[in-house]
């Protein structure tokens, strides 16, 4: 239901004025009124949907970004302004909207999407028309050669890394592993990674169910994994698909015989299931305000956004916004303007430390090289306060031995 | 074991597909916005929950809330449309759903809310036959009850009769001297309080999301077209039945789980075009 009634966004009046000037700029009709036109960027988020939660998030660090972008300055006092759009977490949808930026609003560059699939509908459409996308959620296949193009960045984590990280802490040799999955790229991808990483560590597989995405309900799921008698059960879903799996996993007693284990440690629906389901779970993330502790970006990245929005903290989704703006933005200044191969090359070049320590795009496959934090769920009662959720067991460095090789990939090395 | 959980699920679904078939059964109109009452009874529970913390009063208040607004509806909206062609009230209802998920947005966000499970009723029995969780078997004893006062208050009571009575024939009852508006009036309230109620029972055991209302939608009408459309009987069977097979399926084809349901919808309707219960001529 829903989704075919979807109207289509008009463009501001800003951005018609705006794309009037570039072209009055670009036919020789003298200077333009204003000091130069701004620096656009095109943000795709699925803002209604069940990442509604991430996806806001997403946005509030985007915002921040560039807000402290143009307080410094901008670029020789050319400012900088993100163009937020709802891609209703569906392809065809993220398609149109990322093509209307293009066209219509004239963005420069994309930043967003939040599934695998939706990334990859927006990475098609931005490699055509050779726009520059950095994309914020996790994939394996965005590095892959065949979906990979010069213009395509991406920042987020990868299954392939997450899970290697949550693997060397959570799986034994000779433990009994069963997995729940959804049955999408997310879920293959993670399932496939966590998979290639008990095989290394002696693990072994108990069993494995696919669930469809998007269930509201896992309760017939139960009684078929308990069977399965496994040491640790691997719930590997996205968003709302997570808070209620594990709820549910945990009304159903499974926490007596086996270990919750999920690749990605979500903020947002730990927040919404409560601190007792999520109670000793352990995942990954690519973000956790506490970093603060040890990270001196990350205090800075924090504060900032207390500074924003009343005292609350950044989440894992809306940090991986943060650091990809961030870079944008340092790569257009270093490349002194928005041209699209000029800026390629800055951010192929360029070492950034904003929020979670130093990070860069490895050559191949513009993969961001960055550190895994393995989590785990706090119990109530060890909560210092709303907000302290989980504890940090690990904080694996970033390298890019922790990556699939670039032959692999099938890229030239 | 399977079984069981089947039949948790099918709880659930026996409250949503009841609320559909008396709607349709006495006032003919297939009431698209059925889900999203589903969801603003989940909304109206927590709401009372929070603020008086009790679950019980949830379980009542909620549901009466959610009704007294499907009373509004009846009136405002429905019953200026009685007399004109289904399609009418068909997307009225669906437009009605979208204006109250877009309510709810603004009123709690689009986040979805966190639910505890009741204190009373969370932990996990053993049943001999495996673990399953208390407040599950809470649910399948509440619409049980609710079954029970639904079936003595339509055999055992005048007004059950004329309700049984405007379902078959509204003309003569009008002849008859009574009040057919007002009967519709009430029988619309309750089949939202119905939908309302199950969104209630099942906020602890789902999060709550304004979205939750469009994902149980279809499953409830495949549930109500396998019973046939206007049976008691036939919603309550087949709500446990379809609970069943997707249980089942999710025991041998999990991924299979979400298209059993319209699979054995096709499979019955191939057998009995009318459904399990449905009487041919009902509503065409």
């Amino acid at each position: 239901m829903g989704g075919f009634l979807a109207g289509g966004a008009a463009p501001t009046r800003r951005a018609v004025i705006g794309g009037g000037l570039a072209l009055g700029a670009l036919a020789g009709l003298g200077r333009p009124a204003r000091a130069a036109e701004p620096i656009r960027i095109g943000f795709p988020v699925p803002i209604t949907g069940p990442f509604g939660a991430e996806a806001k998030d997403q946005v509030r660090s985007a915002e921040l970004a560039v807000r402290q972008f143009n307080e410094a300055g901008g670029l020789g006092g050319r400012m900088a302004e993100l163009l937020v759009r709802d891609d209703k977490l569906n392809p065809g949808e993220a398609a149109t909207r990322t093509l209307e930026l293009i066209e219509k609003d004239r963005a420069h560059f994309i930043v967003g999407a939040l599934s695998s699939a939706v990334q990859l509908s927006v990475n098609e459409i931005t490699r055509s028309r050779k726009v520059l996308y950095v994309s914020i959620s996790q994939s394996d296949t965005i590095n892959e050669a065949k979906d990979f193009g010069r213009t395509t960045f991406h920042e987020a984590l990868n299954p392939h890394m997450t899970t290697a990280a949550v693997a060397k802490h959570a799986f034994r040799k000779g433990s009994r592993i069963a997995y729940l999955a959804a049955d999408y790229a997310y879920g293959h991808e993670m399932l496939r990674g966590f998979k290639r990483a008990a095989a290394a560590i002696g693990a072994e597989t108990a069993g494995e169910i696919l669930h469809p995405f998007g269930a509201p309900d896992y309760s017939t799921f139960m009684p078929r994994l308990r069977t399965m008698r496994p040491d640790i059960l691997c719930i590997c879903n996205f968003g709302r698909d997570q808070a209620n799996a594990i709820k549910q996993a945990n009304d159903f007693g499974m926490k007596r015989a086996s270990r919750l284990v999920v690749p990605v440690l979500l903020h947002n629906q730990r927040l919404a299931a409560g601190p007792d389901a999520f109670e000793g779970v352990v995942g990954a993330a690519n973000y956790f305000w506490r970093l603060e502790e040890t990270v001196p970006s990350a205090r800075a990245f924090n504060d900032a956004f207390r500074a924003a929005h009343g005292g609350a903290v950044p989440t894992d989704y809306g940090a991986y916004a943060y650091t990809a703006v961030r870079a944008l933005l340092m790569a257009v200044t270093k490349a002194g303007g928005t041209d699209t191969e000029a800026v390629v090359t800055a951010l192929e070049g360029l070492t950034y430390d904003v929020a979670k320590g130093p990070e860069h795009y490895r050559a191949c496959d513009h993969q961001a090289v960055q550190s895994v934090l393995v989590l785990e769920s706090k119990k109530k009662s060890e909560m210092a306060g709303e907000a302290d959720l989980f504890t940090i067991l690990a904080i694996e460095p970033g390298s890019e031995a922790a990556l699939r090789s670039c032959e692999e990939l099938g890229h030239r090395a | 074991m399977q079984l069981f959980s089947g039949v948790a699920l099918g709880a659930v679904f026996v409250m949503l597909a009841l609320g559909l078939s008396i709607i349709f059964g006495m006032l003919g109109i297939v009431n698209f916005a059925h889900g999203n009452f589903f969801m603003i009874g989940a909304y109206a529970g927590v709401f009372v929950l929070e603020r008086t913390g009790s679950f019980w009063l949830a379980l009542l208040l909620g549901p009466l809330l959610v009704g007294a607004l499907g009373l509004v509806v009846e009136r405002l909206l429905i019953r200026p449309l009685a007399g004109r062609s289904p399609d009418d009230a068909l997307l009225l209802t669906f437009g009605l759903g979208y204006v109250l998920v877009e309510g709810v947005r603004i009123l709690f966000g689009s986040d979805g809310l966190p639910v505890a499970t009741p204190e009373a009723l969370s932990g996990v029995a053993d049943l001999g036959i495996g673990l399953f969780p208390v407040y599950r078997l809470f649910v399948i004893g509440v619409v049980a009850l609710v079954l029970l006062l639904l079936w003595w208050a339509l055999e055992r009571t005048r007004l059950g009769l004329i309700v049984r009575a405007g379902a078959r024939d509204p003309e003569i009852l009008r002849v008859l001297g009574v009040d057919i508006q007002r009967l519709w009036l009430w029988v619309f309230g309750l089949g939202i309080a119905l939908a309302a109620l199950g969104g209630v029972l099942a906020a602890p055991m789902r999060s709550v999301n304004p979205e939750m209302g469009s994902a149980v939608l279809s499953e409830a009408f495949a549930v109500t077209v396998i019973g046939g459309m206007g049976s008691l009987l036939g919603s309550v069977a087949a709500g446990l039945l379809v609970g069943i097979v997707v249980s089942l399926t999710a025991l041998v084809a999990p991924e299979m789980a979400n298209i059993a349901v319209f699979a054995f919808m096709a499979l019955v309707l191939l057998a009995r075009p009318h459904g399990l219960f449905g009487k041919p001529g009902l509503g065409t």
